[in-house]
Formats: structure tokens, sequence, C-alpha cells
């Protein structure tokens, strides 16, 4: 395999975790699922700061390897298992339509992407293909479940996404992947005084039930 | 290195210090006065901005006719309303609204808010402003759900969740740009700076270019509530404290749209492309009649206002969509406009929620005789707002209507059903709120309603007459926005 195949390989497998996302329903397996996509978009990483010779792509597959992929999943568990969350993924829309919904997605994502940015060179393209589909897939997830830690999962999937984009894109300045370490690691604290202030006030972190609450209905 | 990068480096490192201070200090009423104090320094240091407004590039910083003119706004702005959140808030803290521990951090956050869209509006960096736009982001998060109610929990939740989406797609849109102008910038930073990248706009991919801008216009549009990603919006701004509700309108939301006009400015030439222009006047005019539909039948005044900042976002979105001279003008008199108004009629809204204990409709009516003085301030915000003179909004709804008639006079009829739409709902507003007999409770209103004055008086002086230099100014800027 050339340096190109096996760029593609990686970035095909996180598209193809993305995918495995979708259909998990508890949610320890979903938690590691996405630490395996961190871990595969960690070594997607390392490769491009191999073939494009720019060693600081590999702080950021650091970052990837031991921010997202280990200390994320266990605050997680941490999280599950201190605030008694129940275990199953409450969906909206059932596996089997999302899956197709998903697969529309990275159609729609290859057709657009492999066509507009044929002219960027030849690596690139290809790349920002597979991102986008990361990308969509992620939102397809935050949109089609209910609670919110699989929620924050479909978030972190869709950074995951665009951290393969950052590092795709030849020679972009190391300024946007600080951004992108930094901003995941405030919307965590973010998300973690989230998900205890609605822990104070309800059983559970189900949105439906914060729904209920809506202030329009008052 | 010129001495005019002083005052851009103080609306920066001001906040931050202030930030850092209030952080520090526990007690809520000196907080308060060290909040109004740091933004009062902020915008006196923009205030040096203006003396010298030569176009240039400092590094990390950019300045330029048209940050200058949001920076001045955002410290004027984010001033007044440290003046009325001292009030505000106090007045929450004692009849028990909010808590003293919630509130902790209320002040250095807000010290946050404003140094990050001075960032966003001055960095040189695309990248720079989209991490500076995240940071308002989450911050603005943070200080929606200071109430703690279900209510508050469920607004910033949306909010965070969906303006992640937005960030997320602003990111993969400025990954794209940096990809369309690699190839004619070489890589590295070049191809992420402002001025680089305006040299030679017009020279990138035409197909790659649209998708970014796709990409660009949907993220930055959620954040100023363009149509169909607006959601968060209403919540958000009925569920959060009103001095939250005044920043979010007056301010995030521009520097939002500041955010798409920088990239508009970079496609706008580029031959072959869908043109930037048209996909912000179908955005634009979508929020405008949307908005209109919406604000009937609202049981919350702050969630009724809100809905108008959709309206006003999709006006400037429409009129910057359709571009040129005249348009630009307007759309920047309009932004202007709408932030100095919008944030004081969110000021007199804080005052006649103190005075009646809720911000339902239901328990509100008859100002103007209960309260005289804050019913009629209230009734000239509602008709500055509306759009009608002697108001600053009316010179500039004017102008993007002539414009939308000059380029086409189907935009204008739509815009014109979205106008009045909105217009018979702000008058049905009035009829509840200001006239016929009080409803409600009739406390005493005790705090200062300057802040709202000086927003009036700032703009009826701009429906009266615009200083010639301010015009040339603003001509100048509409002429860079092509």
């Amino acid at each position: 395999m050339g340096p190109l195949d096996i760029a593609h390989f990686l970035a095909g497998f996180v598209v193809l975790l993305s995918f495995s996302l979708l259909y998990q329903d508890r949610l320890p397996p979903l938690i590691n699922t996405f630490a395996a996509q961190s871990l595969v978009l960690a070594l997607s990483v390392a490769w491009q700061a191999q073939t494009q010779h720019a060693p600081h792509l590999l702080i950021t597959a650091g970052i990837e390897l031991g921010f997202k992929t280990v200390l994320i999943p266990l605050v997680l568990y941490w999280t599950i298992r201190n605030l008694k969350i129940h275990r199953t993924v409450e969906i909206v829309v059932g596996v089997g339509p999302t899956i197709i919904a998903g697969i529309a997605l990275v159609g729609l994502s290859a057709g657009l992407m492999l066509r507009a940015a044929a002219g960027v060179g030849g690596l690139a393209h290809q790349d920002m293909a597979f991102a986008l589909s990361v990308v969509l897939l992620g939102m397809l997830m935050m949109v089609t479940r209910r609670n919110a830690v699989s929620q924050v999962i479909g978030f972190m999937s869709i950074e995951n996404g665009l951290v393969l984009a950052a590092t795709g894109a030849r020679g972009m300045p190391f300024v946007v992947e600080t951004c992108v370490a930094f901003s995941v690691l405030v919307a965590l604290i973010v998300i973690g005084i989230f998900l205890f202030r609605i822990r104070e006030r309800f059983d559970s972190v189900d949105l439906a039930l914060i729904d209920s609450f809506r202030g329009e209905r008052s | 290195m010129n001495w005019l990068v002083y005052p851009a480096a103080l609306v920066l490192l001001l906040p931050m210090a202030g930030a850092f201070l209030l952080a520090l200090i526990p007690s809520y009423r000196v907080g308060a006065w060290i909040n109004m104090i740091a933004a009062g320094c902020t915008f006196l240091a923009s205030l040096g901005l203006l003396t010298v407004r030569t176009a240039g590039s400092h590094g990390l910083l950019f300045v330029d006719d048209l940050n200058v003119a949001f920076v001045v706004i955002t410290s004027l702005v984010g001033f007044t309303t440290a003046v009325f959140s001292k009030g505000y808030i106090g007045h929450q803290i004692e009849t028990g609204h909010l808590q003293r521990p919630h509130l902790r951090f209320y002040h250095a956050l807000f010290q946050i808010l404003l140094g990050a869209m001075n960032l966003a509006l001055l960095t040189s960096i695309t990248g720079v402003m989209w991490a500076a736009i995240e940071i308002a982001t989450l911050v603005t998060v943070l200080m929606v759900g200071v109430y703690r109610s279900h209510e508050a929990l469920e607004a910033a939740w949306k909010y965070f969740i969906l303006s992640s989406v937005g960030i997320a797609l602003a990111l993969f849109g400025t990954i794209l740009v940096y990809m369309v102008a690699q190839p004619v910038l070489g890589e590295g930073l070049p191809a992420m700076t402002w001025e680089k990248l305006a040299a030679h706009a017009g020279s990138y991919d035409p197909m790659l270019s649209s998708v970014a801008f796709v990409f660009i216009l949907l993220g930055y549009g959620t954040k100023a509530g363009l149509f169909p990603i607006h959601a968060w919006l209403p919540d958000a701004h009925a569920e959060g404290p009103t001095p939250v509700s005044a920043m979010l309108s007056g301010l995030l939301l521009n520097v939002a749209i500041y955010a798409i006009l920088r990239f508009k400015m970079l496609f706008a030439g580029s031959l072959g492309i869908i043109a930037p222009g048209t996909m912000m006047v179908t955005l634009g005019l979508a929020s405008v009649i949307f908005a209109g539909l919406m604000l009937y039948r609202r049981r919350d005044i702050k969630r009724f206002f809100a809905y108008s900042s959709i309206e006003h976002m999709g006006i400037i979105a429409f009129a910057f969509g359709i571009g040129g001279p005249l348009a630009n003008f307007a759309g920047l008199l309009h932004m202007a406009m709408h932030s100095l108004t919008k944030s004081g009629l969110f000021f007199a809204v804080g005052h006649i929620i103190r005075v009646k204990g809720s911000q339902k409709f239901d328990a509100i009516g008859g100002l103007t005789s209960s309260h005289p003085m804050l019913g009629w301030t209230f009734v000239a915000c509602v008709v500055a707002i509306a759009g009608l003179p002697p108001f600053g909004l009316f010179t500039s709804e004017f102008l993007v209507m002539t414009a939308a008639v000059n380029a086409n006079p189907l935009l204008a009829l739509g815009l014109a059903v979205g106008l009045l739409l909105s217009l018979g709902a702000l008058f049905q507003c009035l009829h509840r709120v200001a006239f016929g007999a009080p409803r409600g409770e009739l406390g005493r209103d005790e705090g200062t309603l300057l802040p709202v004055l000086v927003h009036l008086a700032i703009v009826l002086g701009f429906g009266i007459f615009i200083p010639g230099e301010i015009v040339s100014w603003f001509q100048h800027v509409a002429r860079m926005l092509g």
C-alpha cells in the first residue's frame, strides 16, 4: 500500500466507526466505539504528520490519543455511574432508517467534495469527503438520539470529523488544531457543569423530560 | 509598529484583565462596580480607535473601517449593559429570583464575553475569529442557564447543542476557505489572514468557494439566528437574564453577521459560483416573513422581542445579500441602529419585569397610566424598533426597501409583507402592554432609565440627521463590501 492508500484506509475506518456509533443501543458500547474512533483518528493524524513532514501534527495526534481516547471515555463512564443514568440509548428514529439516512449522507458528501475540491490537489479532496461524512453522521446522531450523553458523543464525533478535515488540508497552521483541542476541553467543562445542573433538578439526563417544560406552553 | 495598535490591544486586554480581577472577587456589589468601570474603560479605549482609522494589520490584529465601527458599538452597548445589569441583577437577588452562589462568576463571564466579541472583530486570522466566537458562545450558554430553572436549563442546553452544530459547520467552512486559498497563497498562515485573502479575492476556485460559503453561511447563520436554524434564539432570550438578552440581540448576532460579511467579501468577486448574495437574500427574506408570523400570539414579552431580532437579522442579511453601495450602506446602518435600539428595548423590558414581577403579557398592561415615564419610554422604543420615523431604523429600512425595489420589485414586495406583519404585531404588543387599564402588580420602578434614554437619543439623532463624516465612513465600508 502506498502512503495515500494508508491515509484513505484510516480515514475510511473513521467513517465506518461513525456508522457503528449510529447503531449502538447501550451507553457503554457507545462510549467504547467513540474511543475506538478517536484512536483510529489519532493514527490517521500521526500518519498525516509522517507524510506531510509536519511534526507538529504529532501533538494533535497525542491530544486525540490522550484526551479523547482515554480521558473523556473515562469521565463519561464515571458520569453515568455517578449520576445513575439509564444505560440504554433512547432513540427518536429507528436504527434502520437512521443507517439509510447515514448512507445517503455519505453518498452526498462524497459526491459533493470529490467534485467540488477536484481542483485542489490529489490527496486533499478525498480526505475532505471522508471528513464531511463524519461531520454529517455526527449531526445525524445528535438529532436521532434523545439522552444528553449520546448527544454529547455525537458532538464529539463531529469534532473528530473536523480534526480529520484540518489535518487533511496541507500545511494548515497549527492554530486550528489547538483551537479544536482547546474547544473540546472547554466544551467538556460546559457539558460537565450542565450534566450536573440537570442532575440537580431531574432524575435523569433524558432531554425529553426537560422538553415538557417548554417556556411557550406555560 | 504603529501606535494605533494600542487602543486595539486595549479593547482586548481591558476585558481580560477585568475578567481576571472579577473572578477573584466574591462580592456581588463590588463586582458590579468593577464590571461597570472595566466596561467603561473598554468603551473609552474603543473611542481611541476612532481617532485614527487607518487600515492596517499588526500581527494578529487587523483594523479597518468595517471592524472599528462594530468595536465601538460593541463597547458602547457593553458599557450601558453593565450599568443596567448592576441594578437589574441586584434587584433579582433581593427578590430571591437569583441566588448569589450561581452568580459567582457572572461578572467575569460578562467581561470574557465582551473581550471575545472584540477579539472576533479585530483579529486578522480566520481561525482565531472562529475560536473567539466559540468562546463567546460558551460563555453565553453559562449565562443563559444562570436562573437554574427547568426552562433556563432547557434553553441553555438547546442553545448549546444548536450553536455547537453551527460552530462545527463554521469551522468546516473555515477549513474549506483555507483549502480554497492554499493553491493561490501557498501553505501556512497567509491563507488564513484577512488582508492576504482579500487581496486575492476573485482568483479562487469557484466550485469549492461556493461550498465553503454555504458552510460559513449556515454555520455563522446559526449564531445570527437566521430562519431555518434560529430555534435556540427565542428560548435563550426568554430564559436568560435580561442583560444577557440585550447582549445577545444587540451584539453577538452582529458579530456573527460580521463574520459572514468578511467571507462574503472574499467570494463576491469570483465568477461562475453561486452568488453568496443570492443565498443571503433567500435566508434573510425567509427570516423576515417567518419572524413576522411568529410575532403573533406570543405570551412572553422577551420571547416576543427575540422573534423581532430574528426579523431584523433577516433584514440585515437581505440588505447585504442584495449588495451594492446603497444596500450595503443600509445594512450597516441597520446593524448599528438595531444594536442600540434592541438592547435599549431589552433594558426597558427589564424595568417592566422588575415592576410587574413577571414577563408574561397577561401580567403586564396599561403601563403609560401606571408608570408614565417607563411606559412612554417603552412606547418610544417599540416605535423605534418598528422602523417608524423619526428614529434611525426608519432611515435604514427605507434605504433597504429602495435598494430592493431597484434590484427586483418582487423581492421588495416580499420584504414589505414581512415588515407589515411585524408592524401589526408590534402595535398589538403596544396596545396590550402600554395602553388600557393597568394590569398586574404595581411595583415601584427604582432603577435608572438612563441607559435606555442614551440609546434612544442616539437612535433618534441618527433618524433626524446623520453626520457627514459618518455617512462618508459608512459609504467607504459599503464600497469595500462590494
